[in-house]
């Protein structure tokens, strides 16, 4: 952050007040984009979920430089664990659950965040452990090979015991209540109206907030440097007596571990999950906002987060009202010009643009660029 | 009874079908500064990368401050005690000196990703210490203006040095050099010299890979000669010059006795 | 309950299609180091191409005979296949040569991601039916039934793998693709054209691919915009099974993948008592992926790569 404010650092005025700008506009925002209607606040919620999933995969891929593309993976972890502890399906399967729950099993998101990144980091752990010594192509495949392994397990253990329902997917899942608040019920707040979605996107904010805060320290830490050696020269790194397997180990975990909870949010929020929303193409979706925005910077990847979360909502509602308005009918749908752009756009950014829109400013000093002046300290 | 630093016997490794090393072993006293000279090929490189657990041999004892250890994971033994650069120097590219340093002292550090997240008092206070003290390694070294300079961007000779300080500065109990002069112009190795004069002297053992024999010759208390992988002489740097299988390995046969004559008082 | 010789038939003519695509994978690879994610994508057009030539000759010529179709159907898919394989090395491969192995690897995804949506929107998103042009009577053989489809599909794999084996150790071309695998710089200091040789490769994988694909939809009946997908990605297993860059590795692996998943299908209801049913499949090839991956990298007939400093 240093190097985009240097002036905030000597005017902590200046800093408060551009934080009070910025978070007045955050918190406004739901209400702006209310007017074109609901849907767009529910976008942007969404939004809010893809950035720290963003910024999970980048501890993994940005930070550690370790390619996964199965990070989705951590994402069902995390949904279907909140799916199966706070809906009634677990109940409705075996009677022992239900005798032992007379009300159900609902969880309290204070026990659902923390056990939700806890499981995720374990099937961090699993899956990074036998892994880790592969080479980077070799690694994105095995982890695509692994995200669409639990895919499979989840649509299929139905039978003979039925745990995640299958193709069908779990309903009925509990939204979030936090001190009596029921996130799913409009509430009233200083006499406003706050329906249930602006509920969820503050509580999404906040999260994302946390979490950006969360990788920005972590980056400046003996942990973010390790991962940084790692990434540029493996061997010096162990030579320096950094143990290379435990460190990328803890990138996975504490990358699964945003996945492990945004899943857990997801799932509160959508009220039903099946595994139809943790295809590979999503890892690779996720993958895209972290390499498009610029990969292993914070601000580059919100950034791509963003826009990739969003462009396909401004698609949806101008590309196929301006074909039937022009053709008399859709010829491409949104979804498929989404896909292609996508697509374009993975390509043209690798040929012109690899460092991703926004990459990390020039890490110290580069003499050359300054046209040959050198300077002395 | 001498301080040993390191003790390694017994050393063998084949590639295929080349022996590597045969039966290669060395003894280090504190504070000594010790050289492993040879022509090209002759195996130095390898017994570095075998006593930093680069390769795994196929046979040896290794003692580090008369502890055995285990040359099998390169972390541990950095961990152990033993820094080390590299011939083809290996920085990290585009971190900074200063960054380069501070990864140096991982090893002696323990700030974990909770206290960094936190950012507890205690993982404050380390992080400064960690910068300071990287900073007075660079001092040390030379660099110090360079602290927020692209580690690529240095001069060369400044890389070399930048190595040394990241080695430094994991507090070994013996400094390992790969071939440190290599590229250097004779001020340089001037520079270098005085540079490693100094880290001997402020009580860090060294051992030292070079090709420059008056270097060698000036700098190191005792020499060890290997040739096909095997060691053909070990002692002092004026005795193992005039030694003539020595002589005949650098400059073939022949040539022993006009260069016992042309050796410096 | 299909009997075991059944399920290896079964497993050979699925196992021959995979090394037909594993080919391409372990090619390209050889040579560029590249995993080639758009491949089973260049396989869907070229099945699609195949379907929409074979409707049209049946329109136009409704009195010839249904293999004279299907030839027509393939030999309409393979230029087509070539030439889009070809244009994709040009334009998205070669720039990124020399760039860090992340680049490209994100650009083959997003070929394949452009590939699937011009595939929707050309042929639609619907599972399309490929009409029966070999007669299908089932024949009998010890036992188990076969049709001709499937006899066809194991031959003509067999017959086109023979003939890339002579392509790659008999030919010029193909000592010349054997040595730019090994070393470019030097192959190049040889006379040998590296953009020619990689071009050669990318057209003979598509070729293939193109074969694949037409034999997936006959045997199948059915084609679709994402079909190319689970196929490509369990031929690329067979390619690593074998040995990732060994072309005979690559055969090896498709038939061995081909055996494993029809006989795991077959079999894994028995052996897990129940609890695990044939809708795993295509766990298999992913266990398999992931366990060669870990546990030999080299494949099973790749060199051992000793890790030097």
């Amino acid at each position: 952050m240093q190097t985009y404010f240097p002036n905030l650092r000597n005017n902590p005025a200046a800093a408060w007040i551009a934080t009070f700008v910025v978070a007045a506009l955050l918190i406004a925002l739901p209400f702006a984009f209310g007017l074109l209607g609901n849907a767009w606040v529910r976008a942007l919620a969404f939004a809010l979920l893809y950035i720290m999933l963003a910024l999970g995969l980048n501890i993994v891929v940005g930070f550690a430089g370790l390619l996964d593309l199965g990070y989705i993976a951590f994402y069902a972890v995390g949904a279907y664990m909140y799916a199966l502890l706070a809906s009634p399906h677990l109940a409705s399967q075996f009677a022992w659950i239900a005798q032992t729950f007379p009300t159900g099993l609902h969880s309290s998101i204070w026990f659902v965040i923390p056990l939700g990144a806890g499981i995720a980091a374990l099937f961090g752990i699993l899956l990074g452990a036998p892994v880790l010594k592969l080479r980077g192509d070799y690694l994105a495949i095995v982890t695509l090979g692994f995200g669409e392994i639990i895919r499979i397990f989840l649509n299929n253990l139905n039978a003979p015991l039925n745990i995640t329902n299958g193709p069908q997917g779990i309903t009925l899942i509990d939204p979030v209540r936090i001190a009596g608040v029921n996130f799913g019920r409009p509430q009233n707040l200083f006499g406003i109206e706050l329906p249930s979605v602006y509920l969820y996107y503050y509580l999404f904010l906040v999260l994302t907030i946390i979490t950006i805060v969360i990788c920005v320290r972590l980056q400046d830490s003996r942990l973010g440097r390790a991962w940084m050696a790692i990434r540029e020269d493996e061997i010096a790194a162990k030579a320096m007596g950094i143990n290379v397997r435990n460190v990328k180990l803890l990138a996975f975990a504490l990358g699964a571990t945003f996945g492990g909870v945004s899943g857990a949010m997801f799932s509160a929020f959508q009220g039903f999950v099946s595994p139809e929303s943790f295809v590979l193409g999503e890892s690779i979706i996720v993958l895209s906002m972290v390499v498009l925005g610029g990969l292993g910077h914070v601000p580059g990847v919100v950034l791509g987060a963003v826009l990739l979360a969003l462009f396909p909502e401004v698609l949806r509602h101008t590309v196929q009202p301006v074909q039937t308005m022009l053709f008399g009918k859709v010829i491409v749908e949104a979804e498929v010009l989404r896909m292609m752009l996508y697509g374009l756009a993975m390509v043209f950014i690798m040929l012109y643009r690899p460092k991703g829109i926004w990459p990390a400013p020039e890490h110290g000093v580069n003499p050359s660029s300054r046209a040959g002046k050198v300077e002395a300290a | 009874m001498a301080d040993v630093v390191l003790r390694v016997t017994g050393v063998n490794k084949r590639f295929g079908g080349l022996q590597a090393l045969s039966d290669v072993g060395i003894q280090i006293e504190r504070g000594q500064i010790y050289g492993l000279i040879g022509p090209n090929g002759a195996g130095k490189t390898t017994f570095f990368n075998v006593i930093t657990g680069l390769y795994a041999p196929d046979s040896g004892t290794f003692e580090l401050d008369g502890k055995p250890y285990s040359p099998h994971e390169v972390h541990r033994v950095a961990a152990a005690g033993i820094a080390r650069t590299f011939q083809n120097i290996r920085l990290f590219p585009d971190m900074t000196a200063l960054e380069n340093v501070m990864v140096g002292r991982h090893v002696r550090t323990k700030a974990t990703a909770l206290g960094a997240i936190l950012r507890t008092r205690a993982t404050v206070r380390e992080e400064s210490a960690i910068k300071q003290r990287s900073l007075e390694l660079l001092d040390y070294v030379g660099i110090r203006k360079y602290a927020d300079y692209q580690a690529r961007t240095l001069a060369y000779g400044d890389q070399r040095r930048l190595e040394i300080a990241r080695a430094l500065a994991t507090e070994p109990k013996l400094l390992a050099l790969d071939e440190p002069a290599a590229g250097m112009n004779a001020t340089e190795k001037l520079a270098l010299r005085e540079l490693l004069v100094a880290i001997s002297r402020d009580g860090v053992t060294i051992l030292l890979i070079e090709h420059d024999v008056k270097l060698v010759m000036g700098l190191c208390d005792r020499v060890t000669v290997l040739d096909y992988g095997k060691m053909i002489a070990m002692g002092n740097p004026a005795d193992v010059q005039r030694d003539p299988a020595v002589i005949e390995a650098y400059l073939g046969g022949g040539h022993a006795s006009v260069a016992a004559k042309a050796q410096p008082a | 309950m299909d009997t075991f010789l059944q399920q290896v038939i079964n497993g050979l003519v699925l196992g021959s299609m995979y090394s037909l695509i594993a080919l391409g994978y372990t090619m390209v690879y050889g040579i560029l180091n590249l995993i080639n994610f758009a491949h089973g994508d260049v396989l869907t057009v070229g099945a699609l191409t195949s379907l929409t030539t074979t409707l049209l000759l049946q329109a136009m010529f409704p009195g010839m005979p249904g293999w004279v179709v299907l030839l027509g159907g393939l030999l309409a898919a393979i230029p087509v296949c070539v030439t889009l394989s070809l244009v994709i090395e040009r334009v998205a491969y070669r720039p990124l040569r020399n760039a860090p192995r992340l680049a490209p690897l994100i650009t083959a995804i997003g070929v394949s991601i452009v590939l699937q949506t011009i595939a929707m929107l050309v042929w639609g998103r619907n599972f399309l039916t490929y009409p029966q042009l070999i007669p299908n009577h089932p024949i009998n053989i010890g036992g188990a039934t076969v049709t001709l489809t499937k006899v066809a599909v194991i031959t003509l794999s067999a017959l086109v793998m023979i003939g890339l084996m002579l392509l790659v150790n008999r030919t010029r071309l193909g000592r010349a693709m054997r040595a730019t695998a090994e070393n470019p710089r030097v192959a190049s200091l040889m006379g040998v054209n590296p953009n020619f040789v990689i071009a050669a490769t990318f057209a003979i994988g598509a070729a293939l691919a193109a074969l694949a694909g037409v034999m997936l939809a006959t045997t199948y009946g059915v084609a679709h915009f994402y079909m190319g997908f689970l196929p490509g990605l369990k031929a690329f297993t067979a390619a690593v099974l074998g040995g990732i860059g060994n072309v005979p590795g690559a055969m090896i692996g498709g038939l061995l993948l081909g055996l494993i998943e029809a006989l795991g299908a077959g079999y894994i209801g028995q052996l897990t008592g129940g609890v695990f049913g044939s809708n795993y499949q295509d766990v298999f090839a992913f266990l398999i992926l992931v366990g060669v991956l870990i546990f030999r990298p080299s494949g099973l007939l790749g060199e051992r790569v000793a890790d030097r400093a």
